[in-house]
C-alpha cells in the first residue's frame, strides 16, 4: 500500500475518458448505468433516504416514550415502529451505504477500471428500491407492518397479517441484492487488482470488504432460508417453527442468529476499513500493524460463526452451551482489541490534524469501544439473563451501530467527498455535524444504560414512572440527533454544488491509488490502463 | 482481458454455488439441531423417562393439576378424567385422559406436554404416556388413555403444585388424506 504512493502517476487516462462519455443523460443515465461510480452514488443516496425514513420511525418511538403512559400510538403500532426502524436501518441504511462505498472505492483503490460484473451491479442496486417500497408499503396493508421485532421471531412472525409477507419478500429481494453485490466485490478484488497490487498491499478498506463480502455470501442465504421457512409455515402448511406440527420456535432463533451474528460484523467490518484509511491519513503515519489488522479482521469473521447463541441465553440451553458461547464471545474482544490498539498506535506521535473525517474516526474509536465493552458485559451469561431485552441491550447495539457503523460512514463520506465531487466540503458544517452528533448521541443513548440496568424492558410503549426522567432526556437527545443529521445533508449538497476546488490529493497523508493517480473528481472511466504498483 | 472475463465468470459460478449451498445449509440446520437435542437430551418430552429412586416421601404432598388443550381447530374433545391429584413424591400415579373424534373423518393427533413451572419437567418422570405415540381416531371414536408418572423426590421444597398440560395437535397431512 505504501509502495503505491511512490508509483509515479501516469496521467494518460485523464484524457482518455472523453472518448467514452457517450452515456445517456438525465434519468435514464441512472437507470441504465453500469458505471461503478454512478452505482456507488445511487447506493449512497438510497441509503441516505432510508436513513431518514428509519430516523423518522425512531422519532416516533422516542416521542411515545417522552412521557409515561400512551400518548400517540396504539401499542400494536409502536411494535411496528420498532420493527420497521430496525429493518430499515439495518437493511436499508447501513448495509447499502457500505456497498455504496465499496462500489465507489474498491475499483479506485485497487486500480481496476470498473466492477467485475457491471450489469449485475446495476441489477444489485435496482433491486433495492422495489424492496424498500414493499417494506414501507407494509404499513398500509390490513394488520399493518411487521411487528415482531427486526429479528422477526417465530411464532410472532408466523401469525401476523399480510404485512409480514411483504416484509419477507422485501428481505428476500434485499438479500438477493446483497449476495449479487458481494459476488461482484469478491470477484473484483480477487481478479482485477492492478499489476503489483498483491493481497497484502491492498488498502485495508478493500481487505475488510473482501472478508465482509465472504460473510455476506455465507450468511445471507441462511436468512433467506429462515424467512422462506416462515413463509411456508404461514401459507403452505409446513411446520418448521410451528409447535402444533412438531416444529420448534426456538429453532428459528438458532437459524436467524446463525445469520444475525455474522450480520452485525457485516455492518462493522467495512467501518473498521474506513477508519483504517482515515486514521493513518490524518496522523500522517502508515497504519500500525497492517498485517495484524488483516488477521484480526479474519479472526473476527471466523469467530462470528460460533457465537450466535449468546443472543439466546434465556432460551434454556445446557450450562455447557452457555459456557461455550460465553467464552467464544469474549474471545472476539481479543482481535477487536488488537484493532483498537493499532489505531491508537497509529496516532501515537503522529502529526495529527483534526479535519471532520478524523474527528468522526476518533469519535468512532471512543464511542465504539464503549459499545464493545457493554457487549463484553452482556456476554457474561448470568448478567445477560438479567439484562436480556432491557434498554441496556438497546444502548449497547446503538453504541456499536450508530456510533460505530454510522460514524464510520460519515467519516468516509467526508473523507472521499472531495474525491467524488471535486469540491472540498464545508469544514464548518462538518465540524458542527460531528460535535452535535456526538453530544446528542450520548444524550440519547447513555441514559439507556441506566434504564436497562434498572430493568426497563425494550419494545414496550409504556414504562414505570421511575424511568420518566431518563426517557425524557433520551427523547430530547434523539430529536437533537435527528436534526443534526440535516447538517450532513446540507454539507453533501453544498459540496456537490460547488465549493473550493479539490486538488487530486487534498489530504497530506493519503497514499492510496485514488489520491495518488487520479484527479478530483476522477474521470467517468478511470484506470482503463491499470496503474503499476511497486 | 478475455482471460480476466473468463476467470471472473468462473469465480462467480463458484460463489453462486456457495450461496446456494448455504441456502440449503439453513434447511439442513433443522435435522442437525433435532439430532443434537436428541443426543444431548434437550427437549425429550415424548420419550419414556427412567426413574432411579422410587422411595416414597410420605411426609410431603404435591398437588398435580391436569390440563388439556386442542390446537389448530382440531375437531376433538379432550379432557382428563380428574382435574387434580394430591400425591407423594416418589409415588407411582396413573391418570386417565379421554379423547373423542367429533368429526366425520379419521384424524391423527399428537399430544405435546408442558409443565408449569417450566423447570418441573426435570422432576416429572413419565413412565407411560399417550404422548409417546400418535393417536388415530376414526369418526366418532373415543378412547381413554393413561399417563403413568412419578414425581422425583428431589423436587425443590418450595414447589407444591405442578400443572401438567397437554395440547393435542393434528398431525399434518391426515386432513388432506381424508380430503
Amino acid at each position: 500500500m505504501e509502495a503505491a504512493s511512490h508509483a509515479k502517476a501516469t496521467h494518460d487516462h485523464a484524457h482518455s475518458h472523453d472518448d467514452h462519455a457517450h452515456h445517456p443523460s438525465g434519468l435514464m443515465r441512472w437507470v441504465t448505468t453500469t458505471n461503478h461510480k454512478d452505482i456507488g452514488t445511487l447506493y449512497l443516496f438510497f441509503s441516505m433516504t432510508m436513513f431518514f425514513i428509519g430516523g423518522l420511525l425512531a422519532f416516533g418511538i422516542r416521542a411515545e416514550l417522552f412521557q409515561p403512559g400512551l400518548q400517540y400510538w396504539e401499542p400494536e403500532f409502536f411494535n411496528e415502529l420498532t420493527t420497521m426502524h430496525g429493518l430499515i436501518m439495518v437493511f436499508g441504511a447501513i448495509m447499502p451505504a457500505f456497498v455504496g462505498f465499496a462500489n465507489w472505492q474498491i475499483p479506485l483503490m485497487i486500480g481496476a477500471p470498473d466492477m467485475a460484473f457491471a450489469r449485475m451491479n446495476n441489477w444489485s442496486f435496482w433491486l433495492l428500491p422495489p424492496a424498500a417500497i414493499l417494506l414501507v408499503a407494509s404499513f398500509f396493508v390490513p394488520g399493518g407492518a411487521p411487528a415482531a421485532g427486526w429479528t422477526i421471531y417465530a411464532p410472532l412472525s408466523t401469525q401476523m397479517g399480510p404485512g409480514m409477507d411483504l416484509g419477507i419478500f422485501a428481505l428476500h429481494i434485499m438479500g438477493a441484492s446483497s449476495i449479487m453485490g458481494s459476488i461482484n466485490i469478491v470477484t473484483t478484488i480477487l481478479n482485477m487488482r492492478a499489476p503489483g497490487m498483491t493481497l497484502m498491499k491492498m488498502p485495508l478498506f478493500v481487505w475488510t470488504w473482501l472478508i465482509t463480502a465472504y460473510l455476506l455470501i455465507a450468511v445471507m442465504p441462511v436468512l433467506a432460508g429462515a424467512i422462506t421457512m416462515v413463509l411456508t409455515d404461514r401459507h403452505f402448511g409446513t411446520n418448521f417453527f410451528n409447535a402444533a406440527g412438531g416444529g420448534d420456535p426456538v429453532m428459528f432463533q438458532h437459524i436467524f442468529w446463525f445469520f444475525g451474528h455474522p450480520e452485525v460484523y457485516i455492518m462493522i467490518l467495512p467501518a473498521f476499513g474506513i477508519v483504517s484509511q482515515v486514521i493513518p491519513t490524518f496522523a500522517r503515519k502508515p497504519l500500525f500493524g497492517y498485517a495484524s489488522m488483516v488477521y484480526a479482521t479474519s479472526s473476527i469473521a471466523i469467530l462470528s460463526f460460533i457465537v450466535w447463541a449468546h443472543h439466546m441465553f434465556t432460551t434454556g440451553m445446557p450450562a455447557a452451551g452457555q459456557l461455550f458461547f460465553m467464552f467464544a464471545t469474549m474471545l472476539i474482544a481479543v482481535p477487536t482489541g488488537v484493532k483498537v490498539f493499532n489505531w491508537i498506535a497509529t496516532m501515537w506521535k503522529g502529526s495529527m490534524t483534526f479535519e471532520t473525517p478524523m474527528l468522526f474516526a476518533i469519535g468512532f474509536i471512543f464511542v465504539f469501544s464503549m459499545g464493545g465493552f457493554t457487549g463484553l458485559i452482556l456476554a457474561i451469561t448470568p448478567v445477560d439473563i438479567q439484562l436480556q431485552d432491557t434498554y441496556y441491550v438497546v444502548a449497547h447495539f446503538h453504541y456499536v451501530l450508530v456510533a460505530g457503523s454510522l460514524y464510520a460512514i460519515f467519516s468516509g463520506a467526508y473523507f472521499w467527498l472531495p474525491k467524488w465531487t471535486g469540491h472540498m466540503y464545508s469544514e464548518t458544517l462538518g465540524k458542527w455535524h460531528f460535535w452535535l452528533s456526538l453530544i446528542f448521541f450520548n444524550v440519547t443513548f447513555f441514559p439507556m444504560h441506566f434504564l436497562g440496568l434498572a430493568g426497563m424492558p425494550r419494545r414496550i410503549p409504556d414504562y414505570a414512572l421511575q424511568f420518566a426522567d431518563f426517557n425524557m432526556l433520551a427523547t430530547i437527545g434523539a430529536l437533537g440527533f435527528g436534526l443534526s443529521q440535516l447538517l450532513f445533508v446540507a454539507a453533501v449538497i453544498k459540496c456537490i454544488r460547488g465549493g473550493e476546488k479539490a486538488p487530486a490529493n487534498p489530504w497530506e497523508g493519503a497514499d492510496t491509488l485514488e489520491w495518488t493517480h487520479l484527479p478530483s473528481p476522477p474521470p467517468y472511466h478511470s484506470f482503463e490502463t491499470p496503474p503499476v504498483v511497486k | 482481458m478475455v482471460n480476466t472475463a473468463q476467470s471472473n465468470l468462473q469465480l462467480m459460478r463458484k460463489l453462486f454455488v456457495i450461496s446456494l449451498a448455504m441456502f440449503g445449509f439453513g434447511f439442513a440446520l433443522i435435522p442437525f439441531y433435532q439430532k443434537i437435542c436428541e443426543v444431548t437430551g434437550v427437549n425429550r418430552l415424548l420419550k419414556q423417562d427412567e426413574v432411579a429412586n422410587t422411595q416414597v416421601d410420605t411426609a410431603r404432598f404435591v398437588t398435580i393439576e391436569f390440563d388439556s388443550n386442542l390446537r389448530s381447530a382440531l375437531p376433538w374433545t379432550f379432557r382428563p378424567l380428574q382435574t387434580s391429584a394430591r400425591i407423594h413424591p416418589g409415588e407411582l400415579t396413573t391418570v386417565m385422559y379421554e379423547i373423542r373424534n367429533n368429526s366425520t373423518r379419521a384424524i391423527t393427533g399428537q399430544a405435546i406436554p408442558s409443565y408449569g413451572p417450566q423447570f418441573a419437567d426435570r422432576f416429572f418422570k413419565k413412565i407411560d404416556c399417550f404422548c409417546f405415540t400418535q393417536q388415530t381416531l376414526q369418526p366418532g371414536e373415543s378412547r381413554q388413555m393413561p399417563v403413568v408418572f412419578v414425581i422425583e423426590s428431589g423436587l425443590p421444597q418450595n414447589i407444591n403444585t405442578i400443572t401438567l398440560s397437554y395440547s393435542f395437535f393434528e398431525v399434518e397431512g391426515t386432513a388432506k388424506k381424508a380430503g
